[in-house]
């Protein structure tokens, strides 16, 4: 491992992110809107824009990362320049370490304007402070572009990779507690989503919303979340090959 | 030959349950320009993907510089370009040149003579989207050249380039080899073959002969090294 290599991978990741402006504007302000919207559907029913829409402003980092480190990394798989890296002195870590800090700026850029919106304009609460929903949403975005690089390997086209967010990213948000409480799922159901590393991300969200006591389980959330984001960052070292065939 | 820079005895390849490469062993000079020479879908890539040490081989051994291909230590000392300009659409050449130069531990001072090798001085801040085909094939270039490798593997580099600027480049790997680097290039097309000071022939996975352009010529009565080329394919394949 080496700092050199991986400051200069989070550059370049960066140097590429602004030749691209559109993809910034739709990173940073999708999410505002769609919170915006949300706040809206819910006019007459604010309380359920409280239980839905504060979680959510911690979980969009997540689907972001998700699908731009899948399609990004695939790109890299694609072109070439993968192979050419891996010919050259930089290690699998240090490549994903770029990726994750370079990622990881865009995507606490984009928890802090969707909070700031959230929490300070639209009236959400954030009984534990707004800084710790931005700090999980973060978290978060580290296990999306881990999640997103693991899959990136089983894509050959970039129209596979963006498919794979409604394979993998949508039943997760279905059943992690957001749309209904795992409680009144059916027994299969809240089995599957206990295995899921989302269900703790939403809950460790639904933590700091909420006006109860943080208490040892955002400690255990918090632990699973890191827990599932390093698993799937070893899964995906293991899909970066020096050798193919 | 004294020296060789590249060593591969009785490499064999295979995908998909087809041979690509068969029993293949050849020495490589060390200061040597040396063409990889055949058809298209011959297994030259493969070859030079399995020196470079990112094809997975099912047999034999390859050695770069004393050390088995792949071998960490080759990372500083070896140049790969691949056949498709491996360099990123989104940037700048100068971006492009000034990530792979840290990433290889080159002083930034080193891109603007590569540059000026591949002749794209002044070119630095266009977007490598925006280049033609060859130009995006010696941005690539560059990149292989920034670390002054010791050994440079080249795929098919020359293709689809204005002639002068083909002549220029070979003008170029000359001028590398006599400061002591070893070139491997591949080509398709059997004009270039003048070019190299070593030759090896191959066709479907195997290799036809190693020799030089005087050699083949001599040996084969032929002027034209295409036409001789066609003449070591009918010697190989004679009963």
């Amino acid at each position: 491992m080496s700092a050199r290599a991986t400051t200069a991978t989070a550059q370049r990741v960066l140097w590429q992110l602004r030749r691209d402006p559109r993809t910034i504007a739709l990173v940073i302000g999708v999410p505002s809107v769609l919170l915006l919207l949300m706040r809206f559907i819910f006019e007459r029913r604010l309380g359920v824009f409280q239980s839905v829409g504060a979680p959510l402003c911690g979980m969009f980092p997540f689907t972001l990362m998700f699908v731009v480190t899948s399609v990004t990394m695939l790109r890299e798989r694609t072109t070439g320049t993968l192979e050419r890296l891996m010919t050259l002195p930089l290690g699998k870590l240090d490549l994903l370490l770029g990726y994750a800090v370079a990622f990881g700026l865009l995507a606490a850029a984009q928890a802090a304007i969707v909070c700031v919106l959230g929490f300070v304009a639209l009236g959400l609460h954030a009984p534990h402070g707004a800084w710790l929903v931005g700090l999980l949403a973060v978290g978060n975005a580290v296990l999306g572009m881990a999640l997103g690089l693991f899959i990136s390997a089983f894509a050959r086209t970039e129209f596979q990779a963006v498919q794979f967010m409604p394979a993998i990213v949508f039943p997760q948000m279905l059943l992690c507690g957001l749309f209904a409480p795992r409680d009144s799922m059916a027994g299969l159901l809240h089995a599957i989503s206990d295995a899921m590393p989302l269900t703790y991300a939403y809950d460790a969200l639904h933590r700091a919303t909420t006006p109860v006591a943080l208490g040892s389980g955002l400690a255990v959330d918090v632990a699973v979340v890191v827990g599932a984001t390093l698993v799937a960052l070893g899964l995906g070292a293991l899909t970066l090959r020096r050798r193919t065939a | 030959m004294a020296d060789s820079a590249i060593e591969i005895e009785e490499l064999c390849v295979q995908r998909g349950g087809r041979t690509v490469l068969d029993r293949i062993s050849l020495a490589v000079g060390a200061g040597t320009v040396t063409g990889l020479l055949g058809p298209s879908g011959c297994g030259k890539t493969t070859l030079m993907r399995s020196i470079v040490g990112v094809q997975r081989i099912d047999g034999g051994r390859v050695s770069v510089l004393g050390r088995p291909s792949g071998d960490v230590r080759l990372r500083t000392l070896l140049g790969y370009v691949t056949q498709a300009p491996s360099v990123y659409g989104d940037l700048s050449i100068e971006e492009n040149l000034r990530y792979f130069a840290r990433v290889s531990g080159v002083e930034r001072a080193r891109i603007g003579e590569v540059l000026a090798t591949v002749g794209l001085t002044g070119r630095g801040a266009q977007v490598v989207a925006s280049l033609s085909g060859g130009e995006r094939a010696r941005v690539s270039l560059a990149t292989a050249l920034l670390g002054r490798p010791a050994v440079l593997v080249l795929d098919e580099p020359t293709v689809g380039l204005d002639p002068v600027l083909r002549g220029d480049l070979w003008g170029t790997f000359h001028a590398l080899a006599d400061e002591g680097a070893t070139l491997l290039v591949s080509s398709h097309v059997m004009d270039e073959a003048a070019e190299c000071d070593e030759l090896l022939l191959m066709r479907s996975g195997r290799l036809l002969d190693d020799t030089t352009p005087a050699a083949l010529r001599e040996r084969t009565g032929e002027e034209d090294l295409g036409r001789a080329f066609l003449v070591v394919i009918e010697q190989a394949e004679r009963p």
